[in-house]
């Protein structure tokens, strides 16, 4: 088990009246590339400031490696930090900027050469040493920010977004260049984005937040397969919601009651001891089958009518009302039936089918942060 | 409802024609009327200098020199060949001086705290610091006298010795550094408040304590604003009349020894140091151009430099 690099502990920080991070506790392992989730304004930023040293929680505790680093100005703390907007220091050259760090620890000159080379190779820039940061493009202004933190070797580096300024093309390289980097040197990165694709690309863990708080956290798979919350549900990728009643439990699975009396099944380790529960499906994990078709044993499956169908390529994106009123999605891969030439059409009735362990469940009043939301 | 159609094509026909005509209008204007105001408001500037030059070659028929006699170079020849003219000009420069300094560096840290901390009295302190500026320089200046004066009256001579502010040089200093304060805080603060403080935050995060910051970082992005205060405060100083009149006493700078002699003449020197300064200042602008240009050209070529090495190393990587 790696050790934990980063632990942050009830931290709460306040501008006056405003809760900006409510009550946030995390552990980072050591090496680990860990992305705070979440749209603008939910406390990402401030959260990472406070790991930095840029602002003083209200409240709580940060450590470390091990040490209480809560109140250590940032100049005094092994973490570095990649600005979003680079704060790459104008009236240095490319060189000096890079050289910053070493020579505040009064490393020898011949040394610091060497590192910076070293460095700029890493970030493929070789060759760019004399040059201002005005005489050189945003992705390579990025690569120069990069440099310059990871060549003091922190504990724990700190990127704010740093590809939000970059056009998409470039961005996506840079989140398999910035993946390899952090492979190469092995470091702890906190990496803060709102672009769930993004993190869910790069990074070992993600934290979801929303207002200030984490509202799920977990690898990308487990995030996207099992979102326990309707924000996480909606926020990373589609979702469609069905709210219900839960009827019973029949030893894995248990059975949820629609408005509409239809019913579905879901996981009721889910479940939990919950009555009131929504149950969710990804568009890509329902298959559209004729009325009269039969459905595999146990799947789950509901009637409704074809309301749109958008043609995508990859694939085709339908809306499908059900009895009861509520509109799905639904991804149909391209496979068999474009060949045919026989896209289902607006009007259509159709049998929705996927399987029980393809449902997640999200409560809708969380329970209280008492760590028992599913109870065995 | 028919007529719409038929009119609009001629409406806009109109339209354009107008517009035609006004564009031509607009382009003559560009091409002659821009350069020709320009040089008028140019000449207009120049004037009084190129007069001033002109008569600081004249041998005037009087004792002032308002007349064109004849040309000479005997004001050139002696240009502080009057009495306490140069005792007058080196007091003005060293006032100039001392006052450019200290107002440089005392404006530059009151700027520094007034943009980045809350401090009770801040408002009040970007309050009085305008007040300088906006009050008349002759109101000023009979208030300062009256406070000089009135250190030398009792109780404060006795308890003092008279040591207590006597007008003179010290009291001129005293004043220009009260008024220079003003324009470099504001002259400062006007830079700062556009300052990047996240790289301020970056040299921090890089290991740089506040006093490492400051001088690595701020230092060096707020030094334009502070040399452009300091210019203009050594300018306001050696220019300044009526204030340094009411605080010189029987010292003389410059200005007050021009206004001193000119009751009974005006001696060619005058336009001769005038001129002096004049071309100083010109080649201090020059020079300066000619540096930034140079810094900036040789910025250029290293990064074309550098730019055709990287391609030439990526030519010679083998695939
Ligand atoms: N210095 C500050 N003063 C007051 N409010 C702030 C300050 N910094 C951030 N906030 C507020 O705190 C909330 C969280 O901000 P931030 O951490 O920047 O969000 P994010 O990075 O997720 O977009 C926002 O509502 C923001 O307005
Ligand atoms: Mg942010």
């Amino acid at each position: 088990m790696p050790a934990v690099d980063v632990r942050l502990l009830e931290v709460v920080k306040r501008f006056g009246d405003m809760v900006a991070v409510d009550r946030l506790t995390l552990d980072i392992q050591d090496g680990e590339f860990f992305s705070l989730l979440g749209p603008s304004g939910c406390g990402k930023t401030t959260t990472l400031r406070m790991i930095g040293g840029f602002e003083e929680p209200t409240s709580g505790l940060i450590e470390l490696q091990g040490e209480d680093v809560t109140w250590l100005p940032p100049f005094k703390r092994n973490v570095n930090t990649v600005f979003q907007n680079y704060a790459l220091f104008p009236h240095l050259t490319i060189y000096d900027n890079v050289a910053f760090g070493l020579r505040r620890k009064g490393v020898k000159d011949a040394e610091v050469k060497r590192r910076v080379t070293e460095m700029l190779e890493l970030v493929e820039l070789p060759g760019f040493e004399r040059r201002k940061p005005t005489q050189i493009s945003g992705g390579q202004a990025q690569r120069v920010a990069l440099a310059r933190a990871l060549i003091n070797r922190p504990a724990v580096l700190l990127l704010d977004e740093p590809l939000g300024a970059l056009d998409l093309k470039l961005r996506k390289q840079m989140q398999v260049e910035l993946k390899r980097i952090q492979q190469e040197v092995g470091i702890t990165f906190i990496y803060v984005t709102h672009d769930q694709e993004e993190a869910m690309t790069m990074s070992d863990r993600i934290a979801v937040m929303n207002q200030g708080h984490i509202e799920q956290l977990g690898d990308p798979e487990s995030l996207y397969e099992r979102p326990s919350t309707r924000f996480v549900a909606g926020f990373l990728g589609i979702s469609n919601l069905l709210p219900g009643a839960v009827e019973g439990t029949d030893g894995s699975y248990a059975t949820v009651r629609m408005a509409d009396t239809s019913s579905v099944r879901a996981p009721s380790a889910l479940v939990g001891s919950h009555a009131d529960v929504s149950i969710g499906v990804r568009p890509e994990k329902i298959r559209l089958r004729e009325p009269a078709d039969r459905t595999p044993d146990g799947h789950n499956q509901i009637t409704g009518v074809v309301r749109d169908a958008s043609y995508l390529g990859v694939s085709t994106q339908y809306v499908v009302e059900a009895r009861g009123g509520a509109r799905l999605t639904v991804y149909e891969q391209n496979v068999e039936r474009t060949t045919r030439a026989e896209l289902w059409a607006p009007g259509e009735e159709v049998l929705l089918t996927w399987s029980p362990d393809h449902s997640f469940v999200v409560v809708d009043q969380p329970t209280p942060a008492v760590d028992g939301s599913t109870p065995a | 409802m028919s007529a719409t159609p038929e009119v609009a094509p001629g409406l806009a026909v109109t339209a354009r024609r107008t517009a035609g005509r006004g564009g031509g209008v607009l382009r003559a204007f560009e091409r002659w009327g821009v350069p020709l105001f320009t040089a008028a408001a140019i000449f207009y500037l120049l004037i009084p200098i190129l007069v001033m030059i002109a008569f600081s070659f004249n041998d005037p028929p009087g004792r002032f020199n308002f007349v064109w006699g004849e040309f000479s170079l005997a004001a050139w020849g002696n240009p502080f060949g009057r009495p306490r003219l140069g005792d007058a000009l080196a007091t003005s420069l060293v006032v100039a001086f001392i006052s450019t300094v200290v107002a440089t560096a005392l404006g530059t840290l009151i700027a520094l705290s007034l943009t980045r901390y809350q401090f009770r009295g801040r408002s009040a302190t970007n309050l009085f610091v305008f007040i300088p500026m906006a009050t008349p320089e002759i109101v000023l200046g009979a208030s300062l006298l009256t406070m000089f004066v009135g250190t030398a009256t009792e109780p404060w001579r006795t308890l003092t010795g008279g040591a207590l502010f006597p007008l003179g040089t010290q009291t001129i200093l005293i004043a220009h550094i009260m008024f220079n304060i003003s324009y470099v805080v504001v002259t400062v603060r006007a830079r700062m408040q556009g300052f990047p403080r996240h790289l301020e935050e970056a040299a921090m995060d890089l290991g740089a304590n506040g006093w490492t910051t400051f001088w690595k970082v701020t230092f060096p992005l707020i030094l334009p604003g502070i040399l452009a205060a300091g210019l203009l405060a050594f300018s306001l100083s050696i220019d300044d009349f009526i204030i340094t009149q009411f605080t010189s006493g029987t010292e003389q700078t410059f200005p007050v020894w021009v206004w001193a002699s000119i009751r009974n003449n005006l001696p060619p020197q005058i336009h001769v140091i005038g001129t002096m300064v004049f071309v100083v200042a010109v080649g201090l602008v020059a020079l300066n151009t000619i540096l930034t240009g140079r810094r900036e050209a040789r910025d250029r070529r290293i990064a074309q430099e550098e730019a055709a090495g990287a391609r030439k190393a990526r030519l010679a990587v083998p695939e």
